[in-house]
């Protein structure tokens, strides 16, 4: 039993990479960025959660209905929208003016703002960790208690299939999501259509951003300890996970996220806790040298 | 008034100064042809009207208004479209997907009509339209990046190297196109290498050299031009 045991939490640790990495591909694939602060949106999006959670359950009368559903489902929503703000903002004044700029500049970029919103996290909230409260608590024991699947887990990997549908659709079938794949493959070519590139790169942030709110959540749902650094490494291990899969595909950052949740489980369940991380960068290195392009990705050759 | 006036535009990339002082018009109705060698400054020309570029003196006025500082994505919705040098298709979209885009600025209730007026004027794309663009042939690539730019529905059609990189029985179907377009109504400002080609369908050309127009006068006055012999046509 402990190995199904071991793949349902790799699984819903995928599914938390799966749901960050989506929007590292998502940015990759339109600006053609890696946005190095997105992992630090997770954070403020775990913050945002805890302190309207903390308000909110103050005000309701304990043990009632409104106590168990109201504070989580406004501290999520509540984080959603700050995170998708925060994103919109971060690309309009850092990114943006520096369209034109050397890759590299942007990369420096990305990097900074990653350590702005560390910090400000820090000055903010102190560094000092934070306990953070589950949005759902309790757990299914099936196979005589055996196998105890928590209902966060549960919540984790059902709303990552959710948002990998609903991203799928929307990128297969709406006009955004049409335009967002136009402008992935020729900006010029999109602004003679009559598509606003900027705005769509705009709308690009908003919807990563607020998908690192969602994954902030889940995380800290599952693992509650919260704290200014809390993102970095989620973050870098859900690019990781893009690049697995191949960055800039969707399908591929779930795949990548999915497998290197299950992967990373499974090293720290049968090899070492403490060579997990060495051994899940391993497999990337050994994946990009066999197919550079990762799992699912496209090479596209540089035209010149 | 012409439909289109480019007035003295003079257009730098970086320090280099690639259009020095070019003014044409085109009128409602007509083909207007930009000819020239490569490097003359014909695609900098379209991608200036356009909005792709921004020109640092002069001005181009689409029916009288000047698109001075409009964003290329609102040049669109004035009624020019543009035909990009190497067809710029999305590749990893459909036929179907690329046409879509091309009515991006359209009412959504446009845009099946549109699609099947593109369908009847190239059957070929409606064969192919769940394919992915990059699939195609580069006479289709080229009818689908004219077939898109049509679905703007636009007052004037810019056309950039339709010919290129086409077989010569392919160059032939694609200037009948331009010429049934032209039949039909639509207003064409086409640029060419080809010039023989060009100069057959246009009623007025302007030959480009290193960034300014050398020469001027109806397709057929040029045609028949010794100095357009000599340099474009190999007589």
């Amino acid at each position: 039993m402990s190995f199904l045991s071991y793949l349902i939490t790799g699984i819903s640790l995928g599914s938390i990479y799966a749901i960050i990495a989506l929007g590292y591909t998502m940015v990759y694939g339109i600006a053609k960025m890696l946005n190095f602060a997105h992992g630090d949106v997770i954070m403020v999006g775990a913050y945002v959660c805890f302190f309207a959670m903390a308000g909110l359950s103050g005000q309701m009368e304990a043990g009632s209905l409104a106590a168990a559903v109201v504070p989580q489902v406004a501290g999520v929503l509540l984080a959603m929208v700050v995170c998708t703000i925060l994103g919109v903002v971060i690309e309009g004044l850092a990114y943006k003016p520096l369209r034109q700029a050397p890759s590299l500049a942007v990369l420096i970029t990305a990097i900074g703002v990653s350590w702005f919103l560390q910090n400000a996290a820090q000055l903010l909230w102190g560094a000092a960790p934070k306990n953070f409260t589950s949005i759902v608590s309790g757990a299914v024991s099936l196979a005589d208690g055996t196998l105890n699947i928590s209902y966060v887990t549960m919540l984790t990997v059902v709303t990552c299939l959710v948002i990998m549908v609903g991203l799928t659709t929307f990128i297969g079938k709406g006009k955004m999501g049409k335009a967002m794949r136009a402008c992935s493959e020729d900006k010029a070519a999109a602004q003679l259509m009559g598509i606003n590139v900027n705005a769509t790169i705009s709308v690009t942030f908003a919807i990563g951003s607020a998908l690192a709110a969602v994954a902030g959540v889940l995380m800290c749902s599952a693992y509650p300890t919260l704290m200014p650094t809390t993102g970095a490494l989620p973050g870098i291990k859900a690019f990781t996970a893009a690049v697995f899969g191949g960055i800039g595909s969707i399908p591929g950052a779930f795949l990548g996220g999915l497998l290197l949740g299950i992967i990373e489980t499974f090293t720290k369940a049968y090899i070492s806790t403490d060579l997990s991380d060495a051994i899940v960068f391993l497999v990337l290195i050994v994946v990009l040298l066999v197919k550079p392009s990762g799992l699912l990705g496209r090479f596209v050759p540089e035209k010149v | 008034m012409a439909l289109l006036q480019v007035d003295n535009i003079h257009v730098y990339y970086g320090s280099i100064h690639a259009v020095k002082g070019v003014s044409f018009e085109v009128n409602e109705g007509e083909i207007v042809t930009l000819i020239g060698a490569n490097g003359a400054g014909k695609s900098t020309v379209l991608n200036t009207v356009s909005g792709l570029l921004h020109p640092r003196s002069g001005s181009v006025c689409f029916e009288g208004k000047n698109l001075h500082g409009v964003p290329p994505h609102k040049v669109v919705e004035h009624g020019l479209a543009q035909v990009p040098e190497g067809r710029r298709i999305f590749l990893q979209m459909t036929v179907e997907e690329n046409l879509e885009m091309g009515a991006f600025t359209q009412p959504g209730s446009t845009i099946a009509p549109g699609i099947a007026d593109v369908y009847r004027r190239f059957p070929r794309l409606e064969e192919r339209r769940r394919q992915i663009a990059g699939t195609l042939s580069g006479g289709e690539q080229q009818m689908l990046a004219m077939g898109r730019a049509l679905m703007s529905r636009p007052k004037l059609l810019m056309l950039d190297e339709p010919s290129m990189g086409l077989a010569p029985i392919l160059v032939e179907q694609i200037f009948d196109i331009i010429k049934e377009l032209h039949a039909a109504g639509t207003t064409i400002l086409l640029v060419e290498q080809n010039a023989r080609a060009a100069l057959n369908v246009a009623d007025r050309a302007y030959v480009l050299e290193t960034g300014k127009i050398s020469l001027t006068g109806t397709g057929a006055e040029l045609m028949a031009s010794d100095q357009v012999q000599k340099a474009y046509l190999g007589g």
